[in-house]
């Protein structure tokens, strides 16, 4: 089956940026995304449920250009503030159209 | 069976409890014990918790129960009434805050925006203290005002709105989308919960409500005491943050709900409720929000430091009210009213 290399954006953040990241993704251009509920702790000293809830996980496969836009988004916004991380991945995806 | 009932005048109860009494018949009450055996559960490092959907749950279950039988009661208060407390309720509302907020920069000089992020906290309310509050002057023998639940759901949103703002204000970012975290705090399951159950209450009146009674009213101190438990755990949890929060927040967790309490206990005798009622109103204005209020401020103020919020709202201010606080409300109640 063919392959098509993407890019796998990984973020982890605080429950409370749960909605505003998924509006967010989906304005730069990301077609779809997956959420899960995580526990961590960080360097920045809290946990990441110091607001009650669990912390989240978002899934974002995409296109190089589009992964780029994300990150420094993730970057520019929340770093600053917020309890979040975000790394890229390069993946091979399946019915790799789906994406770009 | 035999039961004998010795009734004695409402008012030779009250005046025979001493403060010491009412401190002791509050420490004994199964939901301050359930509470310490919560903190207890934690300092031991057990395992104990409940889960978070039975939390979730028993939330759901309490404040829509709060709201249901404040509406069925409402039904039947006369306007004119709940007039006078209600704006009783919201000039607290506006005024905790800005009391709370102007004690933190001048006499613990914090940084403005960790000020305005605990002032939100302080100046909208907790719904466990309100019950609390309202199961406890019960037991001593008063009988408050039945449309106090509505009190509650005008005071939860006003000083969220006055913390933030003055936090807005204070950085400078006064082109800030505030409406749309408001909307999230209109929008969220504890005004939802009340003020939706407040309404439910009012339409179906006392004869629709008849048939779910036992379910709100019947089990609803059973879960409270079971919150209790869980509250005492989250509370014990943050206890090893007080050592990063420091001195001035511990003592400000202390001495601000007692200021609020004298205040709301104050202004609720003013608009003319009973002791018991005036009681509950201090409490409510003494106490902090540790749900509705911590996201809000957390989207809001993101640079505000959330260990100060949390720890002071959760681990030092609820547990005061509820084992000394009320009793002291009550008994500020009792000294205005005469």
């Amino acid at each position: 089956m063919a392959l098509t290399p993407l890019r796998l954006v990984t973020i982890v953040a605080e429950p409370v940026l749960e909605s505003r990241l998924v509006r967010d993704l989906k304005a730069l251009g990301a077609s779809g995304w997956t959420l899960t509920e995580s526990r961590g702790e960080g360097s920045r000293g809290m946990r990441a449920s110091d607001v009650p809830g669990e912390g989240i996980r978002l899934e974002v496969v995409a296109s190089p250009e589009t992964a780029d836009r994300i990150v420094a988004h993730v970057a520019e916004h929340y770093f600053p503030n917020y309890a979040v991380i975000a790394w890229v991945c390069e993946v091979q995806v399946v019915r790799g159209e789906k994406y770009v | 069976m035999v039961i004998q009932v010795t009734i004695l005048p409402q008012a030779d109860i009250i005046s025979a409890m001493s403060t010491a009494d009412l401190l002791q018949a509050n420490l004994l009450s199964p939901y301050v014990l359930a509470f310490g055996l919560g903190v207890l559960a934690k300092l031991l490092r057990s395992d104990l918790a409940l889960p978070k959907d039975v939390y979730t749950g028993l939330s759901i279950y309490l404040l829509f129960a709060l709201g249901l039988k404040g509406g069925v009661e409402l039904s039947e208060a006369p306007f004119g009434e709940i007039f006078l407390p209600a704006v009783a309720t919201l000039a607290l509302g506006v005024v905790t805050p800005v009391v709370a907020y102007a004690v933190l920069r001048r006499l613990g000089r914090l940084r403005p925006v960790d000020a305005a992020a605990i002032a939100a906290h302080y100046g909208s309310v907790s719904a466990v203290t309100f019950i609390a509050a309202q199961t406890f002057v019960r037991a001593v023998g008063e009988t408050p005002e039945p449309y106090l639940a509505t009190l509650l759901a005008l005071l939860e949103s006003p000083g969220i709105a006055v913390g933030l703002g003055l936090g807005l204000l204070a950085t400078r970012r006064a082109d800030h989308p505030v409406g749309g975290v408001m909307r999230e705090v209109f929008t969220g399951r504890t005004m939802l919960l009340l003020v939706g159950g407040l309404i439910v209450g009012a339409l179906t009146g006392k004869s629709g409500y008849e048939p779910i009674q036992p379910f709100y009213e019947g089990m609803f101190r059973g879960a409270l005491t079971l919150f209790l438990l869980e509250m005492g755990l989250l509370a014990a949890e943050r206890l090893s943050d007080l050592k990063r929060t420091g001195p001035f927040l511990v003592a400000f967790g202390v001495m601000i709900p007692v200021v609020h309490g004298a205040l709301g206990a104050w202004a609720g005798t003013l608009a003319g409720l009973s002791p018991g009622g005036a009681a509950v109103l201090g409490a409510m204005a003494a106490s902090a929000s540790y749900i509705a209020a911590p996201p809000a401020v957390r989207m809001t103020l993101p640079e505000a430091n959330p260990t100060y919020y949390l720890t002071a709202s959760l681990a030092i201010t609820f547990p005061f009210n509820l084992v000394a606080g009320i009793p002291l409300y009550y008994w500020f109640a009792r000294l205005f009213a005469e």
